[in-house]
């Protein structure tokens, strides 16, 4: 990808950062309006409308998925679930922004990054059912599986990040993570080693105010954005909910990463509509008018208005999307409800990739065991 | 053969596998001007230049964590821990990814990481720098664990750690950095398998079980208990995790008696899983209780305390007959 703009350009808006908080990148408003005078639209200029249809598309389908598998969990065939509800927007404008060498580092709610990258939403249900630790092979999709230890997994896009520069490939990382993650040592040292190396990761935090009932303000002090600067680590902050804003600073970090620039931290506002979990309760911890406050923003609303203003919303166009969100559910619960459990001896593989007497030791007892159970039945 | 200190060795070992593997590459604080604080990487950042030897940050999670992700990239990376007592900051890394990544992904990404770490005390040195943490890694699923305690098999071993597939926690007793030994620069990486335990002295009353640092130890006891008239088999145990067990069974089987020995604190050390595995294995070939010898239950002293704590040839000679008398 090339830069379409000057960086001159897009530093103004952020040179407000002394006076406050950065400014926040909007290109939708929440009434469906483009909102005027940005420089970063240019950067999306190329989003016509059979674009902007199809991450309409996405992000139906992706709030389908997410839907979808909380039934599933509620049917207790997932054993959990963390629904990304709300933050489709913040997923699918970024990974949409990616080309296909890119890899994208991701935690444990990124189903709409996954969808993104083409990874079918079955093999995400086999995770959160407890069928694997992973579901599919990351190189395959060029993304990750979900990683589990917050933060964990910026290091991982950090140091993925320094062998595309070793190797001089033209390509970048992006680490997924929340605000909760932001405090974590890890999401420091991996600022500290990108900013030093300047290596080609872009930082994507979905800022969904909320780390299970802990308030983002217990997290961050100033604004998220400003938590690379220390580090040399630029940031930007964008409305989360807006697909076109967060495409388009995605598409802003990537061409520095391309271009040898270094890392760049993306604090996406947004709003984690439903609770952690399945298993979690958002009623001990936040008020309902904060939840109705934000269904104002929703960023699904706010694009079927634009499509709307921007006469792309005919009714063909909105039963296809319907029907890829119904086709997309269907499969998934189906493939969730035809998942082959893994059987016993499957424990024992691939612990290590050579082999090991002890492993091989274990399992050999364990199949004697296995088949001593059976001659007593 | 050529005759070089085990510090040398492992620093040579490592020149052979960047030659042989343009993926390989060296991360460490200090490791790339300086040559590392115990000089076991010098001169290869000069050969090699700073992409393959990089001076990293001081952050041990950064350096595992980005070793991963240059991992899952496709390098083979060694990273080197200063000291053994800042390996903590790091365990999250270590034992959450670079041992479970395989595991996680089915096989899909493999973890060729080695992870350098000079362990052990006897060096008089503040506290941090003298602690033996084999235990914790070796009870983590997923990685291996070896100790080198001569200049051959630092020469060696630290190539076959790097061109293992699975990640290795590689242990060097750094207080005997500087003895010297025989180093055949020739031998194969197939030579001498990096997991199978060596016996280093052969004996037929009481076999000691010991790795790393204490070798030469338990080596100086074998030679005291001679003089005496006792004759002790010594084991180099070279690989923790796995342990080999066939070795250790077949030295109790001929001598019925076996002493564990190592720096770390005994409780929950690796001699109690070797005792309660040779105990299972050995019970009717056993003429008295397996015994350990080891640090106490307390954190590593200071160094002027430090000669009590560390087990030495009289206190492995004390297990000895401890053993006899039964």
């Amino acid at each position: 990808m090339t830069t379409v703009m000057a960086r001159s350009e897009v530093d103004a808006p952020r040179a407000t950062e002394s006076a406050g908080s950065p400014d926040l990148v909007q290109l939708i408003d929440p009434e469906g309006h483009r909102t005027p005078g940005s420089p970063f639209s240019e950067l999306v200029a190329d989003i016509g409308p059979e674009e902007l249809r199809s991450l309409y598309r996405d992000l139906v389908v992706v709030r389908r998925i997410d839907a979808e598998a909380t039934a599933l969990q509620r049917q207790g065939q997932l054993g959990l679930w963390a629904p990304l509800l709300g933050q489709e927007a913040a997923q699918v404008g970024s990974a949409r922004a990616l080309q296909p060498d890119d890899f994208a580092f991701t935690s444990y709610r990124e189903h709409g990054v996954a969808y993104c990258r083409g990874v079918e939403p079955t093999m995400m249900m086999r995770f959160w059912r407890g069928s694997t630790q992973s579901g599919w092979d990351p190189y395959a999709f060029g993304v990750t599986t979900p990683a589990i230890v917050v933060g964990s997994q910026a290091l991982h896009a950090a140091g993925y990040a320094m062998g595309i520069q070793h190797d001089g490939a033209n390509s970048a990382a992006i680490a997924y993570f929340g605000d909760g993650a932001t405090s974590e040592g890890d999401l420091s040292e991996a600022f500290c080693f990108a900013a030093s190396f300047q290596a080609p990761v872009v930082f994507f935090c979905q800022n969904n105010q909320w780390a299970i009932s802990e308030p983002v303000r217990l997290q961050a002090h100033l604004s998220i954005a400003r938590r690379g600067e220390g580090f040399g680590v630029p940031g930007i902050r964008v409305d989360g909910n807006d697909v076109l804003a967060v495409y388009a600073v995605t598409r802003y970090a990537l061409a520095r990463a391309y271009d040898g620039e270094g890392p760049t931290l993306i604090e996406a506002v947004t709003f984690r509509m439903g609770p952690h979990t399945t298993s979690d309760d958002p009623t001990r911890y936040r008020a309902p008018a904060e939840e109705d406050a934000w269904k104002a923003k929703d960023p699904l609303a706010r694009v079927r208005a634009l499509l709307q203003a921007e006469g792309l919303l005919d009714d063909p166009y909105l039963r296809q999307v319907e029907a890829a969100a119904d086709e997309t559910a269907s499969a998934l619960r189906a493939g969730c409800l035809s998942t082959v459990e893994p059987l016993a001896m499957t424990l024992f593989e691939e612990v290590y990739a050579e082999p090991h007497p002890l492993i091989a030791e274990e399992r050999q007892q364990y199949t004697e065991y296995l088949a001593g159970l059976e001659e007593v039945l | 053969m050529a005759t070089m200190a085990l510090g040398r060795a492992i620093n040579a070992g490592l020149r052979c596998a960047m030659e042989r593997d343009p993926k390989v590459v060296l991360m460490g604080e200090d490791i790339g001007k300086l040559g590392g604080v115990f000089r076991v990487t010098e001169g290869l950042q000069k050969d090699f230049g700073e992409h393959r030897v990089i001076d990293t940050p001081l952050a041990e999670s950064g350096i595992i964590g980005t070793a991963v992700g240059l991992a899952i990239r496709g390098y083979r990376p060694v990273c080197e821990i200063q000291f053994d007592g800042f390996a903590y900051p790091a365990f999250d890394q270590i034992v959450s990814q670079v041992a479970k990544l395989h595991n996680r992904t089915k096989g899909a990404v493999i973890m060729p990481v080695t992870i350098r770490i000079p362990y052990g005390g006897g060096i008089g040195a503040v506290e941090h720098h003298s602690e033996s943490p084999e235990a914790y890694f070796a009870h983590t699923a997923g990685l291996r664990v070896v100790t080198c305690s001569n200049a051959a098999d630092g020469h060696l071993m630290i190539q076959q750690a790097i061109a293992s597939d699975d990640p290795v926690i590689f242990l060097e007793p750094k207080r005997r950095y500087w003895e010297k030994g025989e180093v055949d620069e020739e031998a194969s990486l197939g030579s001498t398998p990096m997991y199978g335990a060596r016996i280093v002295k052969e004996g037929t009353e009481v076999t000691i079980a010991t790795y790393g640092p204490l070798v030469a130890t338990a080596l100086a006891a074998a030679h005291t208990a001679a003089e005496e008239g006792v004759s002790l088999e010594v084991i180099d145990l070279r690989s923790l995790s796995p342990i080999d067990f066939d070795c250790l069974a077949t030295s109790v089987g001929k001598t019925g008696r076996l002493v564990v020995a190592h720096e770390a604190s005994v409780f929950l050390g690796l001699g109690a899983e070797i005792a309660a595995r040779i105990s299972e294995r050995c019970f009717f070939s056993l003429e008295a209780p397996v015994l350990r010898v080891g640090g106490f239950s307390v954190p590593y002293p200071p160094a002027k305390l430090e000669q009590y704590f560390l087990p030495d040839a009289d206190r492995i000679l004390d297990a000895v007959d401890r053993s006899l008398a039964t």
